[in-house]
């Protein structure tokens, strides 16, 4: 059996603060309930500028540029001790939020979003420089309006502004006067997941040297819901996004799992490009606007800066067996079933636990675990402790309870097998997958050997069931020992027919001799 | 203690009456816990949720503190990993605490 690898990884960051002060659900519903509260008024005095956002260390990691041991070593609150790194990273890159609007009017197909002449000017000029897209689509930032035009827009509600520096410079506007599922709204926060993803494809792409023309195939694992008023859910940034980065050949589809998503949508890639379905299958998502700020409330309350200003974005290359790359073993598979039971104990048991013991394999055979990787300066302050670190304790708790190793051993097989979290708190960004990078670094330097993604999804929030989710799969190095399986069920097929033709020729034989019986004629 | 479990706190309540309910606790920290706990027994102490102001008095307690109650091979099953991972006697202090303050 020839499995798939990973073949190459991309990522992408925005800082996106004036998104978040006029996108993300817990200031919004402040505004709405609440416009003149402190809260309100000191998550504004509490932005970070790019510059922070690209020192912030876990940033940094994200992109490349660090490594999470790096990260455990620097002194914290990391938002206190900058590092000084570059916005430019060996996985992805961060980038400022004016350069993001001009990849919004970028990735808009139906002229909804509209950028002021100035400002579309300037950023223009800036992503000529960048060299990301192509002369046609750097020539739609042209189409610019007046200032006065944009204002009437959204001061009418018809439109969604875009800030830089609490100045108006742009805005999305409704794609439909009454559909709500093609509000100003939704339309922004669905393009902000188109654009974020393009960027995310074009890391991919451009940093690994690869064609976007041999792509085959993408699947979308965002969170985001696209369609209009008969079909909310109708699909597909997939295609909309590959159209954008050149995926000439490919088409695609979108997969929802909440925070499983991308684990889900990898080992689906897996599936298709073992089969021979496809030969290169991408996985990515963009990020998302609503989560933006979501737990600010709690760092203004403990004098942090709001670091929920990032939004995400990652993609991921799965190709036929190379003999070098990373493969995922399919036949390693952990999938948390509808009667497996939703206790975070019945949860390891059956994602981490069930597919080891099925192929003989122990926890402590697992070099790395990579769960959701949530950065946990983001959410202990909101009283959601150390995600990674929490998942990790579970793992190592059932290897004690396994005997594999002991009590006392137990923090550290955390330090063994686990490493900090430091991704943006984007729902489906954190799973698992902003490991992908290291992991394939680490096993092509032979520092690595086996490494389990995890991915788990809170199914319940959307009210259709009250399970939980999760699916895992784990990473090897490649044995460089390739099957040609082809060749060996032609050879069977061509036995067969050797068969069957000598039967027919003894038969004739026999009955040439009059062997047979006349009632047999 | 979020919106909907608040909503649904009061519902049972409402339907049972306050002498027919026990609430279970499986939070992961003690403050939480205890939060919760001063919630379902004396009211949401933000102010934000439909139990604010409305002490229903429920018993509350932490499935770490009635172990002694469940059957051995289903809490091994369940609970014990989380018994590794958890600050135990933290939680267990605190929801005490929080009854003796509010009961």
């Amino acid at each position: 059996m020839n499995f798939p690898v990973i073949k190459a990884a991309g990522f992408v960051l925005v800082h996106a603060p004036n998104i978040m002060m006029e996108h993300g659900t817990t200031i919004t519903m402040e505004r709405k309930n609440n416009p003149d509260s402190d809260y309100l008024q000191k998550t504004a005095q509490s932005i970070r500028s790019f510059e922070e956002a690209v020192n912030y260390a876990p940033n940094q990691v994200f992109i490349g540029n660090l490594t999470p041991e790096d990260l455990q070593e620097l002194p914290r609150p990391w938002h206190q001790n900058p590092v000084n790194k570059g916005p430019q990273g060996k996985y992805g890159d961060i980038i400022p939020e004016n350069e993001f609007y001009a990849v919004m009017k970028i990735a808009d197909s139906f002229q909804l979003v509209e950028l002021e002449e100035e400002f579309a000017a300037r950023v223009k000029t800036i992503l000529v420089s960048k060299n990301i897209f192509n002369d046609k689509q750097l020539d739609l930032l042209d189409k610019s309006s007046e200032r006065d035009y944009i204002e009437k827009l959204v001061y009418s509600g018809k439109a969604d502004g875009l800030y830089e520096n609490n100045q108006l410079v742009g805005c999305v506007r409704e794609a439909h006067e009454s559909d709500p599922n093609l509000s100003a709204h939704v339309v922004f926060e669905n393009l902000v997941a188109k654009a974020s993803g393009i960027l995310a494809l074009k890391n991919l792409l451009n940093k690994n040297n690869l064609d976007a023309a041999q792509i085959d195939y993408i699947i979308e694992t965002s969170e985001e819901a696209i369609g209009d008023m008969n079909q909310r859910g109708g699909g597909n940034l997939a295609k909309a996004i590959g159209e954008i980065a050149d995926c000439s050949n490919a088409t695609g589809v979108d997969m929802r799992a909440f925070c499983a998503g991308p684990a889900h949508g990898i080992l689906t890639a897996a599936a298709l490009v073992q089969s021979g379905i496809f030969k290169n299958v991408v996985v990515m998502a963009g990020g998302s606007s609503a989560k933006l700020g979501m737990n600010s409330r709690d760092h203004v309350n403990k004098d942090m800066p709001v670091l929920e200003d990032m939004v995400g974005g990652y993609a991921v290359l799965i190709s036929e067996n190379d003999g070098k790359n990373p493969v995922i073993r399919t036949d390693i598979v952990g999938k948390h079933k509808i009667s497996s039971g939703s206790s975070p104990q019945a949860v390891i048991q059956a994602i981490v636990v069930d597919p080891l013991e099925k192929n003989q394999l122990k926890l402590t055979d697992v070099d790395v675990y990579a769960p959701e990787l949530q950065n946990a300066e983001i959410t202990t302050p909101a009283g959601a402790g150390d995600v990674p670190l929490a998942n990790y304790k579970m793992i190592g708790a059932m290897a004690v309870k396994r005997g594999e190793i002991s009590r006392e051993e137990l923090p550290q097989f955390v330090t063994q097998h686990g490493v900090t979290g430091f991704a943006p708190t984007q729902g489906h960004i954190p799973s698992g997958v902003p490991l992908l990078g290291y992991i394939r670094d680490n096993i092509l330097a032979e520092k690595m050997q086996r490494a389990m993604i995890i991915g788990k999804g809170s199914l319940f929030l959307g009210r259709m069931t009250d399970l939980f989710d999760g699916i895992s799969f784990i990473i090897e190095s490649n044995s460089g020992v390739l099957q040609d399986s082809l060749k060996g069920n032609n050879e069977e097929e061509f036995k067969q027919e050797i068969r069957n033709m000598l039967a027919d020729a003894l038969q004739e034989l026999a009955r040439s001799m009059g062997g047979g019986r006349p009632s047999d004629e | 203690m979020d919106m909907a479990n608040q909503t649904r706190i009061k519902e049972v309540a409402e339907k049972f009456g306050t002498d027919k309910v026990v609430v279970i606790l499986g939070g992961a920290e003690a403050e939480s816990a205890g939060l919760t706990a001063e919630t379902v027994i004396n009211g949401d102490p933000t102010y934000a949720g439909p139990l604010t102001n409305i002490a229903l008095k429920l018993p509350v307690y932490h499935i770490f503190e009635i172990k002694d109650l469940i059957d051995p091979e289903v809490y091994d099953a369940q609970i014990s990993m989380m018994e590794m991972v958890l600050d135990v006697d933290a939680i267990k202090d605190e929801m005490e605490s929080i009854r003796q303050q509010f009961s």
